[in-house]
């Protein structure tokens, strides 16, 4: 059994680094703009999968429907692209002009109420952020004051999941049912479609993905990180510590949704359109899988990981498209069963002692030293954790 | 109201516990209880297997709500309150199994435990400042763990948890502290350490022990209630508990 301890204080600001390097640096370099604009749709996934590290890896709390945040993000962002594209001047063959075309053809000869705020881009900047964060506090509060936790949860949240997709493809009208928002063009009159857009946001989602990821480190490393890994084993003495166990829990499933949210967003913009596919079911295990595959402890494992099963997909399906399903599925179950720190695991055992070998013999050695005559084996392994929050000053 | 003032002697009761019930579909664990506990008294309860003795705890810390009855700690009602309130309240609990967290160093848990930043923003904004750490190391000490800081805490014997688990709860520094079967498992030095330790803590606050261990029982407490069946069967020092016939009969019935 690895200790979750392991992988606390373990992203070392150079790791960050490196991530960042090949993200910015890299892939830009090393792709045309067709696979770039690629991957960047991969990492808008990988935003929440770094949700799932929190509230699942730390927080213990399985989310199955996380592509409802996902998706509210990116409807949010669609919406009000939606309306730009919608000008009675590009609209004016509609019977109602002015409106999206997917409400004329329903027969809708007005904006719902709902749209209507969309029209402003500070109020669906500031809606992809507190749209989901609403919706993620609600069911908080509902589930976790409530005590309801593990496999419940889950179901719930599957369900949640399913029945905003199903809300989404009955109610076409206002929503484009099934096919979703598609045919968005222009931000504030900026078009989107064109190549030096796509590299463009393709370095605004990257460097929202590394923001994201700095935010988790920071969370993970405070006292509220600590506080999660004391949750998921000792609820009840963290509760008789005197923390109100279920608002931290409210807060890790919020911070999950906001990060997906952003993914969502960022779809939106780089692929030029969203629908309920990415919000049901089907998706959201998906992105637990990518989770799962980096290693749900570790915040830069969720990006390797979704980046790495998404290119297997890619390729994969291209040959055997009827495949893969079951493809993922063995992945899934070979990852938690052999592998359950994932790649970050791996990366772990296997690479970084190797690593290690060709730096210089670390040079601390205080207090520590003490203790790890007295508790032997374990406590090295523990050690290069354990220095990075030695006492006084936690950075 | 003025015979129960006759009854009960005249000093300032911490803990107040009148006509608690609790009653699992319909199986009473605890029974129609009356119970008080004096400032910086070292209050042990003792009774058979299933006496209702851990149930009493649940119920004064919320992890089991009464039935029926009042829970009064310093004039505060402890049945309308959640778990973490009562514990801001100034009421710790230990727990029968020990119960810390095996994946953290000692130093950690004793730090999780210090009552600062305990709602979300303080908990990411803490700072582990001079303060914590004289904190940490003073209860460490106390609890015999001064050279265990950095240990992982699934490295301590079973006695070292259970000092472990008694100094998170006095990082608290609670009023009333209380204390599940706290030398089980403990060898014969442990406990004599574990019984000077709440001699030494008994000073700031009143203690509330469950305990099957008579040698224990005898080194600590001021007074004993015996519990059986969810209802006090006898109450006094320990000699006259001893001494009760009824007390006499239910253990050696049993
Ligand atoms: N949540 C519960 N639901 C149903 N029955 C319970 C519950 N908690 C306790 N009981 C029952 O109440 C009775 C008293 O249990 P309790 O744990 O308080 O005993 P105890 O005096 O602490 O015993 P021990 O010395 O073995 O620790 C037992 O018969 C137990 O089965
Ligand atoms: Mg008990």
């Amino acid at each position: 059994m690895t200790k979750i301890k392991d992988f606390i204080g373990r992203y070392q600001l150079s790791h960050l680094l490196i991530l960042a390097v090949i993200l910015l640096v890299v892939m830009p370099l090393a792709m045309d703009i067709f696979r770039l604009n690629l991957v960047g749709k991969y990492l808008t996934y990988a935003f929440v999968a770094l949700g799932l590290v929190l509230c699942w890896g730390y927080g213990g709390i399985l989310s199955l429907g996380q592509g409802v945040f996902f998706g509210l993000g990116g409807y949010c962002m669609a919406m009000f692209l939606k309306l730009e594209a919608s000008s009675p001047e590009h609209t004016a063959i509609q019977s109602t002009p002015g409106i999206p075309d997917f409400m004329d053809w329903n027969q809708l000869t007005a904006l719902p109420w709902f749209w209507e705020p969309f029209h402003s881009f500070g109020f669906t900047l500031l809606a992809v952020v507190l749209v989901p964060a609403l919706f993620a506090f609600i069911i908080g509060v509902a589930m976790f004051k409530r005590r309801v936790s593990g496999v419940y949860f889950a179901i719930i949240t599957q369900a949640i999941a399913a029945i905003l997709t199903i809300l989404i493809i009955g109610q076409q009208g206002y929503t484009g049912g099934v096919n979703g928002i598609t045919d968005l063009r222009t931000l504030n009159g900026w078009d989107i479609r064109t190549d030096s857009a796509k590299y463009i946001l393709y370095f605004i989602n990257a460097f929202l993905l590394i923001g994201c990821l700095i935010a988790a480190r920071y969370i993970i490393k405070s006292k509220l990180g600590r506080l999660l890994v004391a949750m998921r084993e000792r609820e009840d003495r963290v509760r008789f510590s005197g923390y109100d166990v279920s608002s931290f829990k409210i807060f890790i499933y919020c911070v999950a949704a906001v990060f997906s949210a952003i993914g969502g967003a960022m779809f939106t913009l780089q692929v030029g359109f969203m629908s309920p596919s990415f919000v049901g079911i089907v998706p959201s295990i998906e992105m637990v899988i990518f989770c799962a595959v980096g290693g749900r402890l570790s915040i830069l494992g969720a990006v390797y990981g979704t980046l790495l099963v998404n290119w297997a997909k890619t390729s994969f399906s291209e040959s055997f498209p009827e495949l893969w399903l079951f493809a993922m599925g063995a992945l899934f179950i070979g990852v938690v069963m052999a592998f359950p720190n994932g790649l970050a695991g791996l990366y772990q055992t296997y690479v970084e002692p190797r690593l290690q070998r060709f730096r210089k013999p670390a040079p601390v050695a205080s207090q520590s030293q003490v203790v790890s005559l007295e508790a032997g084996k374990t406590a090295t392994t523990t050690n290069s954790a354990d220095k990075e929050y030695s006492h006084a000053g936690n950075q | 109201m003025l015979e129960t003032n006759k009854s009960i002697p005249q000093k300032e009761f911490v803990l107040s516990i009148e006509g608690l019930t609790v009653s699992f579909d319909g199986f009473k664990a605890v029974n129609d209880l009356s119970l008080y506990v004096e400032e910086q008294e070292i209050r042990v309860i003792i009774g058979p297997n299933g006496a209702g003795k851990t149930t009493v705890l649940d119920l004064i810390c919320g992890r089991t709500k009464a039935t029926e009855g009042s829970i009064k700690f310093k004039g505060t009602e402890l049945t309308r309150l959640n778990e973490h309130q009562i514990v801001h309240a100034g009421v710790g609990r230990k727990f029968q199994n020990p119960s810390i967290y095996e994946d953290l160093t000692v130093f950690e848990n004793l730090e999780l435990s210090f009552p600062r930043g305990r709602n979300v923003w303080g908990a990411l904004t803490f700072r582990r400042d001079t303060e914590v750490v004289a904190k940490v190391k003073e209860i460490a000490d106390m609890i015999f763990l001064g050279d265990k800081l950095d240990m992982n805490a699934d490295l301590l014997s079973h006695g070292q948890k259970q000092w472990l688990e008694i100094g998170m709860l006095l990082i608290q520094d609670p009023e009333l502290l209380m204390l599940d079967e706290p030398v089980a498992g403990m060898s014969v030095s442990e406990r004599k350490q574990t019984a000077e330790l709440l001699q030494r803590i008994t000073k700031d606050r009143s203690v509330l022990v469950i305990e099957h261990d008579m040698q224990f029982v005898a080194d600590i407490a001021d007074r004993v209630t015996v519990l059986h069946q969810g209802q006090v069967l006898s109450e006094g020092s320990m000699e006259r508990v001893q001494s009760d016939p009824k007390v006499i009969e239910v253990y050696l019935g049993h």
